[in-house]
C-alpha cells in the first residue's frame, strides 16, 4: 500500500474505532493508528528525499475532474514536525486524558478529535485542490474547536465559541474566493492555476481567500479569539492547537501566493501583509509581556511566532532564502511550543495552577521539564543555535540581499522582545526556593524534553531539512514589478 | 411569464432577507429565515439544481429552523429575554456590505458560466451512476465527500464535549414532555411513516436522478427528530454501542471501499466501472445512515439530565 494512502487514511480509521469501541480500547486503537500515521510520515519523506515524490490523481480522474494529492519539500517537512508532535502530545495524553483521571466525557472526546485533526492536517499539506483544502481546513477547525470545549469549563467554553465564530467566517470568506477561482477558470487545481490565463477577478479571489485564511491563523488583527482558545484547552490539546493548527491555514496562504497565483503578488498587498505581521510581533509580545499566568504568555507568544510568519511575505518573489526561511521559522515554532505547552501542563497538574508565583522553584522538583521550557525558550528568541535562529539568519539575509532591510528588523526586535517575556517564568521556575510536589516520572518529563531538543537539533542539522525542503521549491518572480 | 416568475422569486428572496435582519423580535427573524431558506430552494430548482434545492430546503430551512426555535424556546425559559432589541454591530453591517458590493461586482466582471466541460460528458459513463451531481459528491470528488462524512462527526463530537460532566451518559437532548392527545403526539405519529418512505426513495433515486445520501439522510433525520420531539421515541443514551456503530458505519463503509482500490491495484478511491455502480449504492446507503442519525443527534444537543450514579 501506498505510504501517502497510508498517511491520510490511518488517522481517519483510528478516528472512527475510537468513536466506536469503549474508552479503552479506543485509546489502544488509536495509539496504534498514531504509530502506523508516524512510521507512513517518514516514508512519504524518504520518497520525496530520494527524488520520487509521491504523486496521485484520485479514483484514476486527473484534474479539473478529479483531485491530485503530491507531496513536495514543504509538505514532508510539515508531515514529519506534525508527526513528532502529534507523537509526543499522544503520548503525554495516554495518563492524562484516560478515564481514571480526566472522567469519561474527556476520554471519549479527546482521541477521536486529535486523530481528526492530525488527519485533516495530512489531507492539507498534500493537498493540490483550492476545494478540498478547504473542506481540509474545515475538517481541521471542527476538531480544533472540539478540543477547546474538552477544557469543560465556562470560559472554555466561551472560548471555543469565539473561536468557531472566527473560523466559520474565515471559511466563508475562503469559500467565496476559490468560487471566483473555478468561475474564473473552470478549475481548483494548483498546478492548472499557475498555468491559467489570468483574469479581471483574480484579484478579489485571492484577497478574499487571505482574508479567510489570515482569521483562522489568527494574524493580527484577526487574532483576539486564540490566547482565551489556546489558553483554556487542556494541555496536550492546547499543544496540537498552538503549534500545528495555524500552520495548515499558513501552507495554504503560501502555496497560493507563491504557486497557484503569484503573478497577482503585488508589492502593496505583500507590503500590507507584512505590516500586519509586524504589529502580530509587536502586539502579541506585549500581550505576553502584560500576562501573569503563564499558559497565557505562551499563547500569546504564538500570536507573535505567527507574525514572524508574515513579516517574510513582501521577500518572498524577491529573494529564495526568504522561503526556506519562514518555513525554518514554522517548523521550529511548532517543536518548541508543542514542548512548551506539554511542560506547562505537567507544573500544573504538579502545582494545581500557572500563575507565576505558583511555579516559584519547580525546576527543583521537575528539573527535565524545566530544562525543556528553556530550550524551547532559546529557538522561540532566535538563538544560535536553535532553528529560530537558522530561520531569523536566512529571512535576514534574504532582507539584506533583496535590498529591504526593513524587513529584517522585526526579526531581531521580535527576538528581543521574546527573550524580555519568557524571561519571567524562567526566572520563576528556577527561584532558589524549595517547591515539594509530585513530579511525574523522569520519562514522562522526557517528552517535551525531546521535542525541545528536536527545535535545537534542526538549527545543528539543517542540511537534511535544507535539502528536503529544495524539492519542489517554487521558483522566485525574477520580475519585480 | 417565466422572466416575471423569476423577477418576483428575485424581489421576494431579497425582501425577506432584509426582514430577517432588520427590525427587533429574535421570534421574527427565526420565522422569516425558514421563509428565506425555503424561497432559496425555489430559487435552486430555477437554476435547475434540484439537488442543492433539496439540500437547502432540508437543512437550510428544516433543521437549522428546527435549532433556532429550539434555542428561542431555551432562552425564553431562562429568562435571557428573546425579543430584546439587540444593538446593531456596525464593523460587522460595513464587512457584510463590503464583501456583498465586491461580489456583485465579481459577478459583473466574470463571463457567464460555460456548461460543464467535456470531461464530465466523457467521465459520466464510466462513474456507475447517471445523476451528475452524485457522480462528482460519490466518485470524481470521492475524497472531499469522505472528509465531509467525518466533518459530521468531528462536529457532533465537538457537542457532546459541551456536555456537563454530570450529564454524561444520560439520554441525549432535553427531556420531551409531550399531551397525549395534542398536536404534536398526532403529528409523531402521522409524519414519521412518510418522511420514512420519502428519505429511502430519496436514497434510492439518487444514483439516477436528483436525491441521495445527504438529502435523503437529512429527510431520515427530521423523521428521527419528529418522533424523539412527540415523545414516540426516546433518544438514545450518549455512550450506546449499537448508535456509535450507526455514527461511524457511512465514513468507515466508504474509507474501506476505497481502501479496496487501492488494495486491488486500481488506486485509492479508485472503483472499475463494473462495480462502481454497486459500490457507490453500498456508499450511499451506509452515508444516508450516519449521516441521518449524525444530524438527528446534532440537532436534539448534548444530554442534559444530570444522572445519579
Amino acid at each position: 500500500m501506498n505510504a501517502l494512502v497510508v498517511l491520510l487514511t490511518l488517522p481517519l480509521g483510528g478516528a472512527l474505532a475510537a468513536v466506536a469501541f469503549p474508552a479503552g480500547v479506543a485509546r489502544g486503537a488509536a495509539l496504534a493508528a498514531a504509530a502506523g500515521t508516524v512510521a507512513a510520515a517518514l516514508a512519504v519523506a524518504s520518497e520525496v528525499a530520494a527524488g520520487a515524490p509521491p504523486r496521485i490523481a484520485l479514483g484514476g480522474w486527473p484534474p479539473p475532474l478529479g483531485i491530485a494529492l503530491a507531496a513536495d519539500g514543504l509538505s514532508a517537512a510539515l508531515l514529519v514536525t506534525t508527526a513528532a508532535v502529534m507523537a509526543a502530545v499522544l503520548l503525554a495524553a495516554r495518563h492524562t486524558m484516560a478515564a481514571g483521571l480526566a472522567g469519561p466525557r474527556i476520554a471519549f472526546g479527546f482521541w477521536p478529535l486529535a486523530l481528526m485533526l492530525w488527519a485533516a492536517l495530512n489531507a492539507v499539506f498534500v493537498s493540490r485542490d483550492l476545494f478540498n483544502l478547504y473542506v481540509g481546513i474545515e475538517l481541521l477547525s471542527l476538531a480544533a474547536v472540539g478540543l477547546v470545549a474538552i477544557g469543560g469549563k465556562p470560559e472554555a467554553l466561551a472560548a471555543a465559541m469565539r473561536y468557531m465564530l472566527f473560523a466559520l467566517a474565515g471559511s466563508l470568506l475562503y469559500l467565496a474566493g476559490v468560487a471566483l477561482i473555478y468561475a474564473a477558470h473552470g478549475a481548483l487545481d494548483i498546478d492548472l492555476l499557475a498555468s491559467r490565463r489570468p483574469s479581471g477577478t483574480d484579484a478579489l479571489a485571492l484577497a478574499l481567500m487571505t482574508a479567510g485564511l489570515t482569521a483562522k491563523t489568527a494574524l493580527f488583527p484577526f487574532h483576539v479569539w486564540l490566547p482565551p482558545a489556546h489558553a483554556g484547552a487542556p494541555a496536550p490539546a492546547s499543544a496540537m492547537l498552538s503549534a500545528l493548527v495555524p500552520k495548515a491555514s499558513f501552507v495554504i496562504l503560501l502555496r497560493l501566493w507563491t504557486e497557484a497565483l503569484p503573478d497577482e503578488a503585488s508589492p502593496a498587498a505583500l507590503t500590507l501583509i507584512g505590516a500586519l505581521g509586524v504589529a502580530a510581533v509587536v502586539w502579541g509580545s506585549l500581550g505576553a509581556l502584560a500576562q501573569s499566568r503563564v499558559k497565557l504568555i505562551v499563547a500569546y507568544s504564538t500570536v507573535a511566532q505567527i507574525g514572524y510568519l508574515f513579516a517574510v511575505f513582501p521577500l518572498l518573489p524577491l529573494a529564495q532564502a526568504a522561503w526556506s526561511g519562514v518555513i525554518f521559522l514554522a517548523l521550529s515554532h511548532a517543536l518548541a511550543k508543542a514542548a512548551m505547552f506539554l511542560a506547562v501542563g505537567q507544573w500544573m497538574a504538579a502545582a494545581g495552577g500557572d500563575r507565576l508565583e505558583e511555579l516559584r522553584g519547580l525546576a527543583q522538583a521537575m528539573p527535565m521539564s524545566a530544562f525543556a521550557f528553556a530550550l524551547a525558550a532559546v529557538t522561540l528568541a532566535g538563538l544560535p543555535p536553535s532553528g529560530g535562529f537558522l530561520g531569523k539568519y536566512m529571512v535576514m539575509t534574504a532582507a539584506f540581499t533583496a535590498g529591504q532591510w526593513v524587513w529584517a528588523l522585526p526579526m531581531a526586535l521580535g527576538g528581543l522582545l521574546a527573550a524580555a517575556y519568557l524571561y519571567r517564568p524562567l526566572a520563576a521556575l528556577f527561584a532558589r526556593e524549595g517547591a515539594s510536589v509530585a513530579a511525574p516520572s523522569r520519562a514522562r518529563q522526557a517528552v517535551p524534553l525531546a521535542l525541545a531538543g528536536g527545535g535545537i537539533a534542526l538549527g545543528l542539522a539543517s542540511a537534511e531539512p535544507l535539502a528536503l525542503l529544495a524539492n519542489g521549491q517554487p521558483p522566485i518572480q525574477a520580475v519585480v514589478r | 411569464m417565466t422572466f416575471v416568475l423569476d423577477a418576483v422569486l428575485c424581489a421576494l428572496i431579497l425582501g425577506v432577507a432584509a426582514a430577517t435582519i432588520a427590525g427587533h423580535g429574535v421570534f421574527r427573524a427565526i420565522v422569516f429565515f425558514i421563509v428565506y431558506g425555503l424561497l432559496v430552494a425555489v430559487g435552486w430548482v430555477r437554476l435547475g439544481a434540484v439537488d442543492v434545492a433539496l439540500a437547502e430546503a432540508a437543512i437550510g430551512a428544516g433543521l437549522t429552523g428546527v435549532l433556532f426555535l429550539a434555542a428561542y424556546g431555551r432562552l425564553g425559559r431562562e429568562g435571557a429575554g428573546g425579543d430584546a432589541p439587540a444593538p446593531a454591530h456596525l464593523p460587522a453591517a460595513m464587512a457584510g456590505l463590503g464583501v456583498t458590493c465586491a461580489l456583485g461586482w465579481a459577478w459583473s466582471a466574470l463571463p457567464l458560466p460555460d456548461r460543464p466541460g467535456p470531461q464530465l460528458a466523457e467521465a459520466l459513463p464510466m462513474s456507475g451512476v447517471e445523476n451528475p451531481v452524485t457522480a462528482v459528491l460519490l466518485n470524481f470528488r470521492a475524497w472531499d465527500t469522505l472528509l465531509e462524512s467525518v466533518v459530521l462527526l468531528a462536529a457532533l463530537t465537538g457537542l457532546w464535549m459541551l456536555t456537563r460532566d454530570a450529564a454524561w451518559g444520560g439520554r441525549i437532548g432535553l427531556p420531551q414532555h409531550v399531551r397525549p392527545d395534542g398536536v404534536m403526539a398526532g403529528f409523531g405519529r402521522v409524519l414519521p411513516p412518510l418522511g420514512l418512505l420519502v428519505g429511502v426513495y430519496l436514497v434510492y433515486i439518487g444514483a439516477d436522478r436528483p436525491g441521495g445520501a445527504f438529502q435523503g439522510g437529512t429527510v431520515l433525520a427530521a423523521v428521527g427528530l419528529v418522533a424523539a420531539l412527540a415523545g414516540a421515541v426516546r433518544p438514545p443514551r450518549i455512550g450506546a454501542t449499537r448508535w456509535r456503530a450507526a455514527l461511524v458505519a457511512g465514513p468507515l463503509v466508504f474509507l474501506l471501499a476505497g481502501l479496496a482500490g487501492a488494495a486491488l491495484g486500481a488506486g485509492f478511491l479508485t472503483l472499475p466501472p463494473q462495480i462502481a455502480g454497486a459500490a457507490l449504492f453500498a456508499i450511499e446507503v451506509a452515508l444516508a445512515a450516519s449521516i441521518a442519525v449524525t444530524l438527528a443527534f446534532l440537532v436534539l444537543g448534548p444530554p442534559e439530565e444530570t444522572i445519579t450514579r
